[in-house]
């Protein structure tokens, strides 16, 4: 649905999104990650058809985004950015305005608004003027105007961001539920969102995409990855260290904390940790110690976000 | 027809948006304390003793509007750019001439409406004698017309900046431009220099001669394709800017 091929985008000297490249289909949660600055939005904006490219190409659906912006917008919702509004409408005079604009009108747009209004618990404020709106319902008012035609792509730039945990959590379960049958493409920086809601993740750091795979495989690409941790009680570290540093398939044992008279310890696999093997060498080797858990990791998503993002940052940061 | 349902969504919001504040009532209150003042006062409308508004109250229009207009239209753009809804709108399925052409409308409906609110001059002048009531209506038309070609200046400076302030202040200084091109002063300057051809493109620009036909109820098609170039030509430079920096 969303094809983006080699789009990059300077201001004045400063690139800002460089030879981006990637597909959405159907039925795909497309997650853009990424530190502060990285080119998320700018993306979006080029993806949406605010802003043109300064090279590469949009298609949505079957339509450039360039040659032929009408079709291509009309499949499209989009929630930009700091969820701007028409603030001194109400929130029916808004998102009727927005149908209007989507070319539905009479019958068709007062349902169309009732049904994005029952979607995103509006109920309460319809005649509210968006103005003196908190912040959870101008951000859902927004999110209301973008799935008002029901399209068939969306594209939310931090659609969770300034929500209480509790609103985070309904937006994730819209997203995933309208993901089934939709291409839907959203940044964020919480990295526990992508876990929860994308099918797919992408990374961007300074412009260019620096990693692209599912959840899990990102997660493989952590260092913790198929690592064993191991909580014994009743065993000094020094000595716990000296036995696992034996076992077969470890590369390194690190004492993660000690505390209370436990310790936790990280097995780091040597070559690629399966089926649980290096778990059962950890377990061979701790016979005779009071151990209180052990099991293998994943892979921490924040972790491969920080290795993968932090040099370059840090070194864009000191030219 | 999809792009005029477009265009009359559009005017509907923005002339709400004029509406959903306390500013359009102050503006049309102080539009008519003003016209009061310089048609009754200034210009001695009771002591000419004419029936007729030429020289008491249409004289003092192409001033007004100076202030005026650029303060109802400084909000257009910049607005919708400073809140970030600029992103919403041009991201719909509308073409960029579809948004324009609907503020625009509203703004000028808008200005239209403060214009036929003065209706009150010209029943009193239809009262204390008998003017020529075709030339009147003559020089409400010029007087519109003025009004859209200093609103489409407006529009084109709202579109380049996020501040109102700025927007307001550029577009005063193109109208006072234009208004000073027809301003005796400034043409008997240029006369002395000598310089035909100077002189009468100057001229031909000045707003105030282009008005002054209107006000003497002679509707020229001259002066009624010059305002509508103006118009033209400023919505266009202002589609050209709203493409050329959508990001800023
Ligand atoms: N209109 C603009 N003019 C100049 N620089 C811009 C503009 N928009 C974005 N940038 C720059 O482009 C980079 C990427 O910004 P952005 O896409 O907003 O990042 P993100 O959304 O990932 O935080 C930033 O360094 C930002 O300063
Ligand atoms: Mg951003």
């Amino acid at each position: 649905m969303i094809k983006v091929e080699n789009l990059s985008k300077s201001f004045g000297p400063k690139v800002a999104v460089n030879g981006v490249s990637f597909t959405v289909e159907r039925g795909e949660v497309l997650g853009f990650l990424g530190p502060n600055g990285a080119g998320k939005s700018t993306t979006m904006r080029m993806i949406t058809g605010f802003i043109p490219p300064s090279e590469g190409k949009v298609t949505v659906g079957q339509h450039d985004m360039i040659e032929d912006p009408i079709p291509a917008k009309r499949l499209i919702g989009y929630l930009p950015e700091n969820a701007p509004a028409y603030t001194d409408m109400t929130v029916e005079g808004f998102l009727g305005f927005i149908a209007e604009l989507r070319g539905m009108h009479g019958d068709a747009r007062k349902r169309a608004v009732h049904r994005v209004v029952e979607m995103c618990f509006l109920e309460s404020v319809l005649y509210q003027s968006i103005e003196t709106l908190s912040k959870g319902f101008r951000h859902r008012t927004c999110l209301a105007q973008s799935i008002i035609h029901d399209p068939e792509v969306l594209v939310m730039d931090e659609p969770t961001d300034g929500l209480d945990p509790n609103q985070k959590h309904e937006v994730r379960g819209l997203i995933r539920r309208m993901g089934e049958k939709k291409a839907i493409i959203f940044s964020t920086h919480i990295l526990e969102e992508v876990e929860a809601v994308c099918s797919r993740a992408i990374i961007i750091d300074r412009g260019q995409i620096v990693a692209n795979g599912t959840p899990q495989q990102l997660k493989q690409q952590s260092d913790a990855a198929g690592a064993v941790l191991l909580i014994v009680r009743a065993v000094a570290g020094a000595q716990l260290v000296e036995r696992l540093s034996g076992v077969a398939n470890a590369r390194r044992t690190a004492i993660v904390k000690e505390e209370n008279g436990k310790v936790w310890a990280r097995v780091y696999p040597k070559s690629a940790n399966t089926n649980g093997e290096l778990a059962r060498n950890v377990l061979a080797a701790a016979t005779g110690w009071q151990v209180e858990e052990l099991h293998t990791e994943e892979g921490r998503l924040d972790e491969v976000f920080r290795s993968i993002t932090l040099p370059e940052t840090a070194k864009s940061a000191k030219p | 027809m999809n792009s005029i349902s477009n265009i009359r969504a559009i005017t509907k919001r923005e002339l709400g948006g004029y509406f959903s504040s306390p500013v359009a009532y102050v503006f049309i209150v102080i539009f008519l304390l003003l016209t009061g003042f310089f048609t009754f006062m200034a210009g001695g409308f009771f002591e000419r003793g004419q029936a007729s508004l030429e020289n008491s109250f249409f004289v003092w229009h192409p001033w007004l509007y100076l202030f005026l207009v650029p303060a109802a239209g400084m909000r257009l753009w910049a607005e919708e750019r400073r809140v970030g809804t600029l992103e919403l709108l041009l991201t719909l399925p509308i073409t960029t001439w579809q948004a324009i052409a609907g503020k625009f409308l509203a703004s000028w409906l808008f200005l239209l409406l403060a214009l036929v609110l003065t209706f009150p001059v010209v029943i009193t002048v239809n009262f204390l004698g008998s003017p020529d009531n075709g030339v009147i209506f003559a020089a409400y038309v010029g007087s519109f017309l003025m009004a859209g070609a200093y609103l489409a200046i407006a529009c084109m400076t709202s579109a380049m900046t996020r501040n109102q302030v700025v927007s307001f202040i550029v577009s005063f200084v193109i109208c006072l431009l234009l208004v000073l091109c027809g301003f005796p002063p400034v043409t008997n300057l240029l006369t002395r220099w000598d310089i035909p051809w100077l002189v009468n493109t100057v001229a031909a620009f000045s707003v105030i001669t282009h008005f002054e036909y209107f006000t003497k109820g002679v509707v020229d098609s001259r002066d009624v394709i010059f305002f509508l170039s103006v118009i033209g030509f400023s919505l266009f430079t202002t589609g050209v800017i709203i493409r050329s920096h959508r990001a800023g």
